[in-house]
């Protein structure tokens, strides 16, 4: 009772750092989209290549959060940003290039050869194969690529509160220290709800996304 | 016109190079089907997607109507000829419409001639255009798909066409009626076709000539019926089969064996009349047809001799009647089937068409062999 009282009356607050939380990861995996579709595409061409940078990806997301934060107070202290909003997004960045990147890659390829030989041999430039046939074939994959980093690190943002990022983890890091547990408890439940509710509006536009040729 | 010039394809391997193809030299005249045929890693496939380069020829060059390709791009060269394969390779995010009309929007047709194009495609393969334009591959059955496949390749009405294996993956009784439906087309399109197969009975019924590869060689290329009668070496009458001569059935209808001149009386005939016109056409058998010249029975001489009375009192049912369109394979089934020595020939119309024995059959069998090539040899089997 005590915290459906303390979420009744902090509601402004509470909206607040969810909304700061959203722009965290909203922002840095709209990024990774734009950086991670490219290169998942781009590695396709080079087995070799693409190992090297599936690996690179994969022990990125080895490193705990908290210790890349910590790296990247020296770094970004030279351009005034040691701590605060913008780790945060690079980080975040950084985590969701594995599932995007190896999500890309995986779905291109896979499309059949057959389809891939056909679009070949009927006239199709590399470039019209890839945005008219193995793009459009792959965009459920890659979304569940995107549904994975965003659920992933709605999590991440909660401990970049530890670097004055703000979202949600505020609450969470208030609660530990002053010992109160309806403060952790909200900060938790609203982290959760926002990771359920971010993944299933992405559900929603994954089908919204995915060729009706390819609905089951 | 398609002309193939010492082509040869030699693939790099750690061990040793492979060669696909090896001086590979043949022509395909304008309007005719050419099966490459075949067992797999003989360099079938290889010599023909040697003709579109989706693997590049390591020497030899390629003519199509007298042009050189090795002088036109990729890209060109592959919009202009119709491509087919096993797997039919229908785009799964398209619609059918879509899919036909992939090659024609690559050559920057308008959208409307386009469409109008996939409708009249659709129509040609006898799908209905309002129902099949909107559906996806997936709602379509395996027989439906392969339709569409080779109606997109069909859609910019390129000269000539590459069919890798493309009825391949239907089963036996679609494969059928799809081949039939295809030869229907193709003798109004008159397309210069290269045609995979590793089935010799498709190659018999499709091929105007048949080029049959080992390891990359053309070990024969000829007509059906001269390398079933005549194969050129071991590999190629093993290949072809210990029943080679049976095949050749296949090749020939009843039409052209048929003797149409054959007594035909009505049921209500007197006999005494039947029987004169057995002795002037000197014949032991008339066939008994009805109003509409459609065979019903027959009669022969000896039953009738000396009696009097009608036609009908001593008419025998048919056992069968054969289609005259039939192939001859059919027919000496039919005769098999029903222990007889000869059929009567219907037309599309079920009216008598003539008469067809069996040693008419062999005799069409011997006819290719000829006096000088190895005719006892064949006689003998026959």
């Amino acid at each position: 009772m005590e915290i459906i009282g303390f979420i009744a009356n902090n509601w402004p607050v509470i909206l607040r750092l969810a909304g700061e939380h959203i722009s965290i990861v909203a922002v840095a995996v709209g990024l990774a989209i734009l950086t991670g579709v490219p290169i998942g595409i781009a590695i396709t061409q080079n087995r070799r290549v693409a190992d090297g940078v599936l690996y690179v990806a994969s022990i990125i997301v080895t490193i705990p959060s908290i210790a890349l934060f910590g790296l990247m107070i020296p770094i970004l202290s030279k351009i005034g940003q040691g701590i605060g909003w913008l780790p945060a997004v690079i980080a975040i960045l950084l985590y969701s290039q594995l599932p995007i990147v190896r999500n890309t890659y995986t779905a291109i390829t896979n499309v059949d050869p057959a389809l891939r030989e056909a679009a070949t041999g009927m006239g199709m430039t590399p470039f019209q194969r890839l945005t008219r046939l193995e793009i459009p074939i792959a965009i459920p994959v890659i979304m569940a690529g995107v549904r994975t980093a965003v659920v992933m690190n709605i999590g991440v943002a909660a401990i970049a509160a530890y670097i004055g990022a703000g979202g949600l983890g505020v609450l969470i890091a208030r609660g530990i220290s002053q010992t109160d547990p309806r403060q952790l408890v909200t900060g938790a439940l609203a982290v959760s709800l926002l990771a359920i509710v971010a993944d299933w509006a992405l559900l929603q536009l994954q089908k919204r996304l995915t060729p009706a040729g390819l609905k089951r | 016109m398609i002309r193939l010039e010492d082509l040869t394809k030699r693939f790099k391997t750690p061990g040793a190079d492979i060669v696909a193809a090896d001086r590979v030299n043949m022509e395909v005249p304008t309007g005719e089907i050419c099966i490459l045929l075949g067992p797999s890693g003989c360099g079938k496939t290889t010599a023909l997607k040697m003709i579109n380069r989706l693997i590049p020829p390591t020497s030899g060059k390629i003519y199509i109507d007298g042009q050189d390709t090795s002088q036109l791009d990729d890209i060109q060269l592959r919009r202009n000829i119709g491509y087919v394969i096993q797997q039919i390779g229908l785009f799964p995010n398209m619609t059918v419409e879509e899919n036909i009309c992939v090659v024609p929007r690559l050559l920057n047709w308008d959208i409307r001639k386009a469409r109008q194009r996939a409708a009249d495609l659709l129509d040609l393969v006898g799908l209905d255009p309002r129902q099949f334009l909107r559906r996806y591959p997936k709602e379509l059955s395996g027989g439906q798909q392969q339709r569409v496949g080779v109606i997109r390749a069909l859609a910019a009405d390129p000269p000539v066409m590459l069919m890798d294996e493309p009825f391949g993956a239907i089963d036996p009784i679609n494969r059928e009626i799809i081949q039939d439906e295809f030869l229907k087309m193709q003798a109004e399109l008159k397309k210069t076709i290269m045609f995979v197969s590793h089935d010799i009975d498709e190659a018999v019924k499709m091929g105007d000539k048949i080029a049959i590869f080992r390891a990359g060689r053309i070990e024969q290329y000829d007509t059906p019926d001269m390398i079933l009668a005549h194969p050129a070496n071991a590999f190629v009458a093993d290949f072809v089969g210990a029943d080679r001569t049976l095949k050749r059935l296949r090749l020939v209808t009843a039409e052209e064996v048929a003797s149409t001149e054959v007594p035909v009386t009505a049921r209500s005939t007197k006999v005494s009349d039947a029987l004169h016109q057995l002795t002037v056409a000197k014949a032991r058998r008339a066939v008994v047809i009805d109003s509409d010249r459609r065979p019903v029975g027959f009669v022969t001489a000896e039953e009738m001799a000396g009696a009097s009375g009608a036609v009908r009192d001593f008419a025998h049912p048919l056992p069968a009647t054969v289609p005259v369109r039939a192939d001859l394979r059919a027919v000496v089934s039919e005769m098999f089937a029903h222990d007889t020595m000869w059929l009567a020939c219907t037309d599309d119309h079920g009216r008598f068409a003539g008469v067809i024995t069996q040693p008419d059959v062999t005799a069409a069998l011997r006819a290719t062999y000829g006096p000088d090539k190895g005719a006892g040899q064949e006689q003998g089997a026959s």
